[in-house]
């Protein structure tokens, strides 16, 4: 039956096709469910919470968790601050800086081109490790709780300056630079007029990719940051988790400071603090995914 | 020579675009790597790191008697064997079943949906997996336990149930992501394939195993390859950060990253982080090479160099 139904047309039986939608909607549901888990616990009365846990379905909801979370929102809106600033100036710098270097590797022309494209990617092959970058970081360069130890890790990616590079190789015509040239433009002159504006979606999708690796990172500030002023979002969120954490599992050291047992934020607010953490990714993602996709595969199909 | 610097010279404007991205690969991956040689001293913070006695290989021999080794090299190595088994196989099947979907809406949808974890980082991940499984208020003991009638457990305590617990966080994550790769790679089959499959009266399942699959098998197969590369090293967050770094979990989820992060921040031990580090490093550039000579054996176009 099902070969009859394929012959006339190639695709699959109706039935064969509601089971498919079923278990993707099952698999849709399972990437959103947590996090609409988070949502709503955040919104959650204590009493609630008390009685039905973490619960889909709470019994009384409240905005406590928020009033209080901004209450003292000078910590958060700090540390929205550092994230805003780190991801603002990281992506502009990252996205111009990459392209200044695949520019050059990308023109077959340019004598020292092997070797840069070496140097680049050497880097993919072999990394000295946290230890030693740590101590460079720390000692020789003096970064510890300085902005430059979450830009720099990141400012580079090498694996995107290829992209870049094959990018311009495929799209900009040797002939169109050597025209340019001929009618008296310098090599910066031709790579701000005409290189940049025939690169915007490859510009675009970079942007992006920064934009999200930015915003997540927590793993430098773990390393370099000390000073609470100056925590970006996602730390500020792992700190949070885990003193409420360490108070729970030390009943003992919360018996003895019940003051510090009633400032410690109730789980409402803890949940609280990670939807704004993830709130702006949420937020713009139905909006970009569409250009991430675009980029990934772009970069899939490598020359 | 006169020549080659006038070549040089000529374009010296192209050299200079590069110099900024240069000063952060030398500042950013090359001091590193000439960093690597504090794992043969004995740094102690009095000296610093230029005047610290060298030590030759004792940071090594006593990372390698310690024991703890062996148990993190078989827990990263693992993970990484089983997460690219697991992913493998569910992006391959998301992908072949996505594309059969007949509504492409509804397609784009669901892929929507399923790459939206990628996009949240290890802390937010954190957090959700700490809403299920809360050991007082989570959904699971409050909730799925107590439907089942079971016994509550304390999650971040008990080792057993972790391995399967990461690799879902992994899969969960990692999956929606990995298949787009595949979408686009199926996306690409010359469709007179299958309308001559049809002629010939191939069923669906028939059409997926003889055409799609073998189709991209070269896409696979060269993933697979470079994963492999990467099985020395694992994700600090998923490891870390997941399990809240819970002191009676280490035994399933210290890994080589962990571990050197441990011995760095925790321990101050930067002799033996750096020479687990350094191991670490070199088998991961052996590992890289090793993988890459594979790939361009199979297809040379896809070969990084």
């Amino acid at each position: 039956m099902l070969k009859t139904a394929s012959r006339r047309e190639n695709t699959i039986s109706p039935l064969t096709n509601y089971v498919l939608n079923g278990g993707f909607i099952v698999l849709a549901l399972a990437c959103v469910l947590p996090v609409v888990l988070v949502i709503i616990v955040s919104f959650t009365h204590n009493d609630s919470l008390l009685s039905r846990g973490y619960s889909f379905f709470p019994v009384k909801w409240s905005l406590i968790a928020y009033e209080s979370l901004f209450k003292d929102y000078g910590t958060i809106l700090r540390a929205y601050g550092v994230s805003v600033g780190i991801t603002a100036a990281g992506t502009v710098l990252s996205v111009l800086l990459m392209a200044l270097y695949a520019y050059p590797i990308s023109r077959q022309d340019y004598p020292l081109r092997p070797f840069f494209t070496f140097f680049l990617f050497f880097t993919m092959l072999f990394s000295g490790g946290i230890v030693s970058k740590y101590i460079v970081f720390t000692q020789g360069l003096g970064l510890l709780d300085n902005y430059l130890s979450l830009l720099l890790p990141l400012l580079i990616v090498p694996f995107n300056v290829i992209i870049m590079r094959t990018f311009f190789q495929t799209t900009i015509h040797p002939a169109l630079i050597e025209s340019a040239r001929i009618d008296g433009a310098g090599e910066l002159r031709i790579f701000v007029r005409i290189v940049l504006p025939l690169s915007l979606p490859v510009m675009a999708t970079m942007a992006l990719f920064s934009t999200i690796l930015f915003w997540n990172d927590w793993f430098n500030a773990l390393l370099f940051i000390r000073a609470e002023d100056k925590y970006p979002v996602q730390f500020l969120m792992i700190r949070v988790l885990n003193d409420i954490q360490y108070l729970r599992e030390n009943v003992q050291l919360a018996a003895q400071n019940p003051e510090m047992m009633r400032d410690l934020p109730n789980e409402s607010l803890q949940m609280a603090m990670a939807v704004v953490g993830m709130g702006p990714i949420l937020i713009v993602y139905p909006f970009f995914q569409k250009y991430f996709v675009k980029g990934l595969t772009i970069g899939a199909v490598k020359g | 020579m006169q020549a080659r610097w006038k070549l040089f010279w000529k374009y010296r404007y192209l050299t200079l675009m590069i110099v900024p991205a240069l000063a952060v690969l030398v500042l950013n991956n090359y001091l590193p790597m000439f960093g690597v040689f504090i794992a043969f001293k004995n740094i102690n913070y009095i000296d610093g790191i230029w005047r610290s006695p060298w030590v030759g290989f004792d940071n090594f021999e006593f990372l390698f008697t310690s024991g703890s080794i062996w148990r993190i090299a078989r827990n990263t190595v693992s993970y990484s064997l089983v997460f690219m088994i697991v992913n493998l196989l569910l992006s391959v099947a998301i992908a072949v079943a996505i594309n059969e979907i007949r509504s492409r809406w509804l397609a784009k949808t669901y892929q929507t949906f399923l790459i939206m974890p990628y996009f949240l980082s290890m802390v937010v991940v954190s957090y959700l997996v700490y809403g299920f499984l809360n050991p007082e208020k989570g959904f699971l003991n409050h909730t799925v336990v107590e439907w089942l009638g079971m016994e509550r457990v304390f999650w971040y305590s008990e080792t057993a149930y972790w391995p399967y617990i990461l690799t879902i966080v992994s899969a969960w994550k990692g999956v929606g992501i990995g298949a787009v790769i595949y979408i686009a790679a199926i996306a690409g089959i010359d469709p007179e394939y299958y309308e001559a499959a049809v002629i010939d009266g191939a069923s669906k399942w028939r059409q997926i195993f003889h055409i799609t699959l073998p189709t991209i098998r070269p896409v696979i197969i060269i993933i697979t390859i470079l994963n492999m590369g990467h099985v020395f090293n694992s994700d600090f967050g998923l490891f870390y950060q997941v399990p809240m770094n819970s002191g009676p979990l280490y035994p399933v989820t210290d890994t080589v990253d962990t571990y050197v992060y441990r011995a760095l921040k925790e321990l101050n031990d930067i002799g033996m982080s750096s020479a687990a580090a350094l191991v670490q490093s070199v088998l991961g550039f052996a590992l890289v090479l090793l993988t890459n000579a594979s790939v361009r054996k199979i297809d040379k176009d896809q070969a990084l160099f």
